[in-house]
């Protein structure tokens, strides 16, 4: 079942690539028929028995391929089949013919990279996966072929590879070190030396620079606007939560038990503070929709980055489990939202040819369902309650004030208030009379539904939070004793 | 399942389906958007009453909660606060849905007004039903939201500006109550409003935090209270159309803020621990300082609705100083004024709602005459006004009569003088209003905007009469035990304040 997560998508892929004809897109639409269905049953079996571990064609470690489940990669395999099959089903009726025979052999090859980055366990297949997510999304932020998507394009590439060779120096280093590939196994063979310090150092830098962590976020607001509404949803909602999966999994893992992550735990935090209030700042000044949501990306991103200090700097905290659940809240209900945000922007673009929100005059009355669904994903991106949102900083401000780590406060606090602000300046010109009635073309009823799904989506993961804070307590992979482990 | 866990559910679900169902209305089909408001605000009136009987004679507990994985329960529990202000939301929301299908006949985007209008009132039953303080502020944060498309309703630039202005003071309070509710769920744990003497019994290290805890929470709801100096936004939320203000002023918005600041006080610090802590003083003070200034600043508006608007700003606060009086009778009367205070407000409302839609008048010196050509309407202002300036029989002057007493057994006497400096300027900024309706000339001709059978269409009169007529009756049959006085005084028994 593991494995027919990648290679469905994989074989789909190589589907759409060598039958691009009329019917491309039923590739997509069955792989979003089938991932679905495949996460929900390994995401049951989790929840029932607990986290497992799968050796792929029956090779014992430490030469073998291994396949790593438990509570937080189930959690986010669920939020990729989810967007991943919505954003599909939204793509057959967006993209014209010319565009999806590019868009599809690239996506479901992504899928099929996102779902495995998801349960890998040793860090050079990481790698590999890492570099197969990253091509494919820079190419597919390309698809327009405008200028300005090629440069920001270019310029999203380019900082990607940067991260992507850092961090395989890191991969390299930490071989060095341990001689061994699989992260549940190498925290106990660190040293602490330069070399462990330099691994550590080159990996997270790496990791940091794909995620768009602020000073490295600024590739993101360009390749994300410039991208076709499917693609930027993907970008955002997907692409880097896979980075970001990857570092927690190594901080957690195998940094953190060789007593690394103290300081950079604090750097990591600050910096995320600081993208909260810059790119919402930013967010607040853009004149552009997609710009808006794209800076409001770098924000939600921040909020995330403040796990570190929660989780890394005393030993077997009892707030970490709380600050474990907020953290990966915030991730999937951003997911959710942020893609519900740039479909719906996306249909803004179909219908009114613009995404300038001094245009956007009056959609109230004419869109809205588009105008609904920016509202709801607003609620949860604001973290009001009842929403993913809410949770997510709920448990957030209960770790943080646990801790007596106050200063953390400001960004959900302030982050929130800003948050506020961009959401309602693009409701306000939402609401706002036009003067003269602007041309506007009919949006497809498919196309409005799905990111109303997305956005109630995420907010109706607020009221059941039960069951995946369970899993994210209970079922993690360094609280089970393996019985054929190391 | 039982009637006990179900009427909760029903009372929340009959606006909140009403307002999804409308939203889903084509605009077109006012008739059946008419019936599903008045049908689903009539259940809520019968199943709210239903309940009272339940509780007030059987004492049967109505209750419903899950678990939302969060350390906290999603609890709603009826006890007799509750129900008072869910039969003042509930009674008033029949009411104000007849004026507004009045009102905004034939207007654009009505089923938008309607969905979130029904929303709006989904949110302040559950802020009464809430059983503790975290399903509460859900419900609060709710209402923040379901209020901002009313608003802006209109869609100008005006309307927009004000709604801006009104969320960013309603979304910082909201941060500013949530940073203390988390704190002081990660001191005392989760507790419900009846769980008394919880906080007291934490380790007196922490007092000094939960003096600052609750600062925070009283400052978040301040904003929505209108204390001053957080009452910026409410002036200027006048721009919204007149049913909204009436409900925003008399029910929702305003009263939610204040209900919950009773909430603080009496069920999770409870009161005389927070008197301990020395929490009350500044708390009076500032209502004291509220009551006043907002009395002042009525005075000195022109516009009938910015005038009304100030006063809401004062009236309001009696709850608030009701409540940081440390005697039986100012708790009777912070609760009793819960509810005077919004009939009144909101007959007031109806009648400047009126003379605007049939005259077009909005400005104070140019109502001369209207009590000739709207005697019913000028009827039912002068009501409101004398209740709010105190005059017997009128319910105001219950809630001024307990709030003097309460401040003379407390031992705090300048309460009395706050009242009468406050009676004197409500009559001062009310009495001339009165005087112009009834014995001016006109000054200007009106433009007459609707023409009807009667002084305006019954649609916006019945409603006006109708809370006159309950403000009038609340006064009058004050002593009855089941008028609004009789059940604070058993709410004040409940909690042990009056023997």
């Amino acid at each position: 079942m593991e494995s027919l997560l990648v290679l469905v998508p994989l074989a789909a892929a190589m589907g759409s690539f060598l039958a691009p004809g009329r019917g491309i897109a039923s590739w997509g639409f069955l792989t979003s028929l089938v991932i679905p269905a495949l996460a929900t049953g390994l995401a049951l079996d989790v929840y029932h028995h607990g986290a497992r571990r799968v050796s792929l064609g029956g090779w014992a470690e430490p030469l073998g391929i291994h396949l790593h489940m438990d509570g937080l990669s189930v959690i986010f395999l669920l939020m990729t089949a989810l967007v991943g099959a919505l954003v599909s089903i939204y793509s057959t009726f967006f993209f014209d013919r010319e565009s999806a025979r590019h868009f599809w052999p690239l996506w479901l090859l992504m899928w099929a990279g996102l779902n495995s980055l998801f349960m890998v366990s040793d860090v050079f297949n990481a790698y590999v996966v890492l570099e197969l997510v990253t091509i494919c999304a820079a190419a597919l932020a390309v698809l327009s072929g405008k200028t300005e998507s090629l440069q920001a394009g270019l310029r999203y590439l380019l900082v990607a590879m940067a991260g992507s060779l850092a961090f395989l120096m890191g991969v390299g280093f930490l071989y060095a070190e341990t001689g061994m590939l699989d992260m549940f196994m190498q925290s106990g063979g660190l040293q602490g030396g330069p070399v462990t310090a330099a691994a550590f150092g080159l990996m997270t830098a790496g990791l940091i620079m794909k995620s768009a962590l602020l000073p490295f976020h600024f590739w993101l607001p360009p390749a994300h606007g410039e991208a076709p509404a499917p693609v930027s949803a993907l970008l955002s909602a997907l692409v880097i939560k896979g980075s970001f999966f990857l570092l927690l999994r190594l901080w957690v893992g195998v940094f953190e038990p060789a007593g690394l992550t103290y300081h950079g735990a604090y750097v990591l935090g600050c910096l995320g503070v600081l993208a909260v209030l810059w790119g919402s700042y930013q967010a607040l000044i853009q004149a552009r929709l997609k710009l808006i949501i794209a800076y409001s990306s770098v924000a939600q991103v921040g909020y995330l980055f403040l796990m570190f200090p929660l989780l890394c700097t005393v030993p077997e905290a009892p707030w970490a489990e709380k600050a474990w659940a907020g953290g990966t809240y915030q991730a999937i209900s951003h997911g959710l939202a942020k893609a519900a945000l740039f479909l719906a922007a996306g249909n803004l673009i179909l219908s009114t040819g613009t995404d300038r929100i001094h245009y956007m005059k009056n959609i109230a009355s004419r869109l809205p369902m588009t105008t609904f669904t920016l509202g709801l994903a607003g609620i949860s991106l604001m973290g009001l309650p009842p929403s993913g949102g809410f949770v997510a900083k709920w448990m957030f401000m209960q770790a943080i004030l646990e801790s007596g780590q106050w200063w953390w406060a400001v960004a959900p606090v302030l982050g929130g208030l800003l948050t506020a602000g961009y959401v309602f300046r693009i409701l306000g010109h939402a609401f706002l009379l036009a003067e003269k009635e602007a041309r506007m073309l009919p949006v497809p009823f498919v196309l409005e539904k799905i990111p109303l799904i997305l956005a109630l989506a995420s907010i109706l993961i607020g009221f059941r939070a039960e069951e995946v804070i369970f899993m994210l307590q209970e079922h993690m992979l360094w609280t089970v004793e393996w019985e054929d482990g190391p | 399942m039982n009637l006990n866990v179900w009427l909760p559910l029903l009372v929340l679900a009959s606006s909140l389906f009403a307002g999804l169902i409308i939203f889903m209305l084509d605009e077109s089909r006012s008739r059946l958007r008419t019936a599903l408001n008045l049908f689903a605000a009539a259940f809520k009136v019968v199943a709210v009453h239903y309940m009272a009987y339940r509780l007030l004679v059987h004492g049967e507990v109505h209750e419903v909660g899950f678990s939302m994985g969060l350390g906290f329960e999603f609890l709603l529990k009826v006890d007799f606060l509750s129900l008072m202000f869910l039969a003042l939301s509930s009674n008033l929301w029949l009411v104000t849905t007849l004026y507004a299908v009045g009102y905004l006949e034939g207007s654009p985007n009505r089923s938008r007004f309607f969905g979130f209008f029904s929303l709006c009132v989904t949110a302040s039953t559950g802020i009464a039903m809430a059983g503790n303080l975290i399903t509460f502020f859900i419900f609060y944060e709710f209402l923040t939201l379901t209020t901002y498309p009313l608003v802006v309703h209109r869609e100008t630039r005006q309307a927009l500006e004000a709604g801006r202005n009104y969320l960013w003071y309603t979304i910082g309070g909201g941060s500013v109550l949530f940073v203390g509710i988390v704190w002081l769920h990660v001191l005392a744990g989760p507790f419900d409003f009846t769980d008394t003497g919880v906080l007291e019994a934490l380790d007196p290290a922490h007092y000094s935090t939960l003096i600052i805890i609750f600062a925070l929470l009283i400052a978040g709801l301040g904003v929505k209270a209108a204390l001053v100096p957080l009452h910026g936004w409410l002036p200027v939320a006048m721009i919204a159309p007149a049913p909204v203000s009436a409900l925003l002023h008399a029910v929702a918005v305003v009263k939610a803020g204040a209900f919950g600041i009773v909430r603080v006080v009496f069920d999770v610090y409870d009161r005389e621990f927070a008197a301990g802590l020395g929490l009350l003083e500044p708390l009076a003070l500032v209502a004291a300082v509220t009551i006043v200034f907002g009395s002042v600043r009525a005075l000195m508006q022109t516009d009938l609705k910015k005038r009304l608007a100030y006063s809401t700003v004062s009236q309001v606060s009696y709850i608030t100083l009701g409540v940081a009086i440390l005697a039986p009778f100012s708790t009777v009367a912070a609760i009793v004024h819960l509810v005077h205070q919004g009939i009144m407000k909101i007959t007031l409302f109806f009648c400047a709602g009126n003379i605007a839609e049939t005259l077009g008048l909005h400005s104070i010196k140019d109502l001369g005459g209207v009590g000739r050509r709207m005697p019913v309407t000028a009827i039912c202002f002068t009501v409101a006004a004398f209740g709010m300036i105190g005059v017997p029989p009128v319910a105001g002057f219950v809630s001024k009569w307990y709030l003097g007493l309460g401040g003379m057994d407390a031992g705090r006497e300048w309460v009395v003088g706050i009242m009468v400096l406050s009676s004197m300027l409500n009559a001062a900024y009310f009495l001339p209003v009165v005087k112009t309706i009834w014995f001016k000339t006109p000054q200007k001709k009106w433009k007459i905007q609707r023409v009807s059978r009667f002084e305006a269409p019954l649609t916006l009169l019945l409603p006006a009469l109708a809370t006159a007529s309950m403000s009038l009756l609340a006064g009058l049959w004050a002593g009855w035990t089941w008028s609004p006085l009789g059940i604070a005084k058993q709410i004040a028994t409940g909690m042990g304040a009056l023997p």
